[in-house]
């Protein structure tokens, strides 16, 4: 079953890219700390993700008259593979470059297209999703926040919960309710661009367990926008969504969220000269997994590429691949205490503790553990 | 060749001739011969044997599908082993016999548990650090005492005078473990199909169990064991013959920890009936158990692909990229 996630290579003229990018990246990863790495995606950056823009690093995917680079899926993988491995910080840009630009590309008019995409492919607007609000949290369907049609637009009331990056974002791209009531399920919902800079948008960052504050409260009251604030269809954005989180599940920020402890950790055994046993068997099945996840992440990819959306591949593959990603401090908290009377540098101790503490976050974000199974169950004729 | 213009004569044959009741058959001491005949006479098994030798000269990628068919229809006799074995035989300019070959690591002169030793003729077998291809009469091949199995004990005090041929890089339990990996995830998706099928099928409740949450979450992991498993074996085909070590670890580490779970969900869904000696699931889940084990299970391959990395000072991306994904690319 589930045969076309299938062996797939990265074409060589995209791992063409490695090289050049490492350099650009390696300036700004240098001098941060592996906690600070440890936080890969999570950490914000602005003037490194225009760098990345200047560099023609983001918006890949997109045809040049946008300004993107007209690559594809696969060239994607490879740059944000190589940011990952780094712990480069990428926020700034994430969310526009992996999934508003797609989403623009797909539904948008031809006027926000060339309003919206160049400056994501400089690196200069950076978006948020608002989709998760105090009472919707899986239950996506039953958002509450809603926009009444007006003369000229739309008036926007109500109110965003843990959206990533809200407090740096230029945009917000959110799910809202255009007609009927919650009890109509996914009928009556619209995705509109909200700039987050206009009168009535009031945003509270939240502190998480870390000390960071990378999501938010947002809050709408009587929020004007524009008639071409709705992107796509009005009382398709639950169709819009579900496309949109093929490319928000399907990359492989989902397998290597540890990846900088992981690496630490094997810096540090090697300095300590331990390759004992259980020491090579724990690197090994640690390697093993990462291997085979990495190959069924491009294995999705390759079904982008085919212009297919692989929704429940990606699903498959993001569950098994947070699972991954939540073993790893787990098992290395257990390797370095077992080994009580070998010393470890502090600064990977504060990584293993930031990555234990974050590590629920992985089968949180961009859709639960219980809802990518249920998606599955379906895939397998079950629902 | 296309995949399907490859797999699908072939997948037909098994069908014809490896029915659950002849696999019962055979495992209760019936004579393969009618089996291996087929086989012989399809020309499949010279698959890897290059057309100089009168082979079809095809690469242990493109015949990945083939080594997973056998694992699906839990075909009781050594196809893989033998195609290899065939292969490795020509390389070294040795005339291949008829019957079923199996692969066998020996030390001291002794293996455990080699799968369907009890129904090969020859043993094509690693010892002191040389092939050499060996009539079974020659080795002391045991019973395991394990009901319905076919593997064997082997022992063997003096390896002969049968000639040697040229020991492949790494020996050969890479290439042993990556023909395991293929037939676990041949059985897992088997498996899968089945247990998808019964859930939907029985009621309980006054409806099909596969309607319950609980099941549904179950057989969702079991997917994901099973795609895993899958892409493992590809790994480990990807880069021909021999297969590196990284490649047939990662195939073998994979797949071996993967079949205990996917058993054990198999069962749980299907319930008693699961574990009846008249039910199919147990021709795969048993298979599953004995294919896990044989040729080194997760630990050991762990053990020796932690080693290879260790010694390197890649990153973990780098080195999955260019030593595992890598040499398949080869």
């Amino acid at each position: 079953m589930f045969e076309t996630l299938s062996l797939s290579r990265l074409p060589a003229e995209d791992e063409a890219i490695r090289e050049p990018l490492r350099a650009l990246i390696a300036e700004t990863t240098a001098g941060l700390a592996t906690s600070r790495r440890a936080r890969s995606w999570q950490g914000f950056d602005g003037a490194f993700s225009r760098a990345l823009g200047a560099a023609g690093y983001l918006g890949l995917t997109l045809p040049k008259r946008y300004g993107g680079g007209e690559r594809g899926a696969f060239a994607r993988y490879v740059v944000v593979e190589e940011l990952l491995s780094a712990g480069a910080p990428v926020a700034a840009h994430w969310i526009a470059d992996r999934q508003s630009a797609p989403l623009i590309l797909n539904f948008g008019t031809e006027a926000q297209r060339e309003f919206y995409l160049p400056p994501i492919c400089r690196g200069e607007a950076f978006f948020c999703i608002g989709m998760s609000e105090p009472g919707s949290g899986s239950d996506l369907a039953s958002v509450r926040t809603r926009a009444e049609r007006t003369g000229s637009g739309w008036l926007l009331n109500g109110q965003k919960i843990w959206t990533t990056n809200a407090m740096h974002s230029d945009y917000m791209i959110a799910l809202v309710r255009t007609s009927g009531s919650p009890a109509d399920r996914h009928q009556g919902l619209s995705q509109l661009i909200v700039d987050l800079k206009a009168p009535g948008v009031t945003i509270r960052p939240i502190v998480d367990l870390t000390g960071d504050a990378h999501f938010a409260e947002v809050f709408f009251e009587n929020v004007a926008l524009n008639d071409d604030a709705l992107i796509g269809q009005e009382g398709d954005g639950w169709r819009q969504v579900t496309a949109e989180l093929a490319f928000e599940r399907s990359g492989p920020e989902r397998i290597y969220s540890s990846v900088v402890l992981l690496d630490a950790w094997i810096r540090h055994v090697q300095a300590a000269g331990r390759f004992d046993g259980a020491t090579a068997e724990l690197a090994g099945r640690l390697t093993a997994q990462l291997a085979t996840l990495r190959a069924m992440s491009i294995s999705v990819t390759a079904r982008l590429v085919a212009g297919e959306s692989p929704v429940v591949e990606a699903s498959l593959t993001k569950d098994l691949g947070t699972g991954y990603e939540q073993s790893i401090p787990l098992l290395i908290g257990d390797d370095l205490a077992s080994h009580p009377d070998e010393p470890a540098d502090p600064e990977l101790y504060r990584t293993l503790l930031y990555v234990s503490h974050i590590a629920p976050s992985f089968s949180l974000r961009g859709g639960t553990r219980e809802i990518l199974r249920g998606i599955i169950a379906r895939g397998l004729g079950l629902r | 060749m296309d995949g399907n213009e490859l797999l699908d004569p072939f997948a037909r044959l098994l069908e014809d001739v490896a029915t659950p009741a002849q696999v019962r058959k055979i495992e209760a001491g019936g004579s393969i011969a009618p089996l291996w005949d087929a086989l012989k006479d399809s020309g499949f098994l010279d698959a890897l044997v290059p057309e100089d030798n009168g082979g079809v000269g095809l690469s242990l990628d493109a015949i990945g599908p083939l080594l997973q068919a056998l694992g699906g229809n839990a075909v009781p006799a050594p196809v893989a082993e033998t195609m290899v074995a065939r292969a490795m035989l020509a390389a070294g300019g040795i005339d291949a016999p008829d019957g079923p070959i199996v692969l066998a690591t020996l030390t001291q002169g002794r293996a455990t548990a080699v799968p369907l030793a009890r129904v090969a003729t020859h043993l094509l077998v690693e010892a002191d650090g040389a092939l050499r291809l060996i009539p079974a009469e020659k080795i002391e091949i045991g019973a395991t005492g394990v009901e319905h199995s076919l593997a064997g004990h082997l022992a063997l005090s003096d390896l002969g005078s049968a000639p040697t041929l040229p020991l492949p890089a790494g020996g050969l339990r890479p290439v042993a473990a990556v023909l395991r990996a293929c037939a676990i995830a041949g059985a897992a998706d088997r498996l899968l199909q089945m247990t998808v099928d019964y859930a939907n099928d029985r009621i309980q409740f006054g409806k099909p169990i596969g309607k319950q949450q609980a099941v549904q979450h179950q057989l969702a992991v079991m997917a994901e064991q099973a795609v895993a498993a899958r892409m493992a074996a590809q790994i480990g085909c990807a880069g021909g013959m021999p297969p590196s070590l990284a490649a047939a670890a990662t195939a073998k580490q994979i797949s071996s920890a993967a079949a205990g779970l996917i058993a054990n969900i198999a069962h749980a869904v299907h319930g008693a009936i699961g574990i009846s000696e008249e039910y199919d699931l147990q021709l795969f889940s048993r298979r599953l158990h004995e294919w896990r084990l044989a040729d080194g299970a997760e630990s050991y391959w762990a053990a020796l692909l932690g080693r290879d990395r260790l010694e390197t000072d890649l990153s973990s991306v780098d080195y999955v990229r260019t030593r595992v994904a890598g040499a398949a690319a080869a």
